[in-house]
């Protein structure tokens, strides 16, 4: 369990960053040098280096040589299990919170149905209603 | 209706959650502090929600079990602390299968234009517990959470 929390930490620390989710990004259209990934920023080729090893230890991405470019590419299993850390908890609330728009929207039909026109007495199902 | 964030910062043992609703805050408190409306929307379709007790005050306890029809039930208890107001709720949360580790929990409400904005605050004793806490309810979303690495690619890219 620590281990996981250990490299999740790493994953969130990573992720945290723009640019290194801007790099990422771009690893998504496949492999690229440094320098390729420097481009479109305003920053240095060390600057992205010191990035990509945030990410290479995060193990968000895999680096390979050829010749004498060193290529980066985008490694999904750790951003599954990120996902995948936060998704029960994440489903519990989405559901609850899904059932309450319904509950509000019933609630608030109600309360038009009561102020809005002429009651229709006796036939909603009048839930207590304390005042807080 | 905005999608609800869901923030778990690194080394902090702390979660985020923040939702708009489409309805006054008056109305959204008071489906988080009915009972009789609380059960109606708490927790997944699938449980169904008892309330033992809630009594929201200084120092009152709380107590609700989710139970399905396999026969499972969850129980969780805690206290509220302070007074209760449109303003916020503040209180401990303890599920009674891991008896010890509580997490205290904030929620406030936001209105604005006639929406309401519910954010939570969830402190854990430490991110290990803030962990397990978050993972317990992993089995469920396991399969959904898989689909949705696609989407968090694809948001990483518009937020780049």
């Amino acid at each position: 369990m620590a281990v996981v929390a250990e490299q999740l930490d790493s994953v969130f620390g990573a992720l945290a960053d723009p640019t290194r989710r801007a790099i990422l990004a771009r690893l998504r259209r496949g492999e690229a040098t440094v320098g390729e990934l420097a481009e479109p920023f305003n920053v240095s080729q060390p600057a992205i280096s010191r990035h990509l090893k945030v990410l290479e230890h995060a193990g968000l991405i895999a680096r390979t040589r050829r010749a004498t470019a060193r290529l980066s590419h985008l490694r999904a299993e750790p951003l599954r299990e990120a996902t995948v850390w936060l998704a029960g908890y994440r489903e519990f609330w989405e559901e609850s919170y899904e059932r309450l728009d319904e509950l509000l929207a019933a609630l608030q039909d109600e309360a038009e149905r009561e102020t809005g026109r002429p009651p229709t007495r006796g036939r909603g199902r009048r839930r207590g209603r304390r005042k807080s | 209706m905005t999608e609800m964030q869901v923030t778990a910062q690194p080394g902090v043992p702390q979660v985020l959650t923040s939702r708009e609703f489409d309805a006054p805050r008056e109305l959204v408190y008071r489906a988080f502090t009915e009972p009789d409306l609380l059960v109606q929307w708490l927790g997944p379709r699938k449980y169904t929600m008892t309330i033992d007790r809630y009594d929201l005050r200084d120092g009152g306890t709380w107590r609700y079990v989710h139970s399905d029809d396999a026969g499972n039930a969850f129980g969780f208890h805690g206290v509220f602390h302070g007074e209760a107001s449109l303003d916020g709720i503040v209180q401990t949360f303890e599920f009674e299968g891991a008896p010890g580790h509580v997490s205290m929990d904030t929620v406030t409400f936001e209105e604005s234009g006639g929406k309401t904005t519910v954010r939570t605050n969830s402190v854990f004793q430490s991110v290990e517990a803030r962990d397990a806490m978050v993972e317990s309810g992993m089995a469920s979303g396991m399969s959904e959470g898989y689909d949705r690495l696609e989407d968090l690619l694809v948001k990483l890219v518009a937020n780049a």
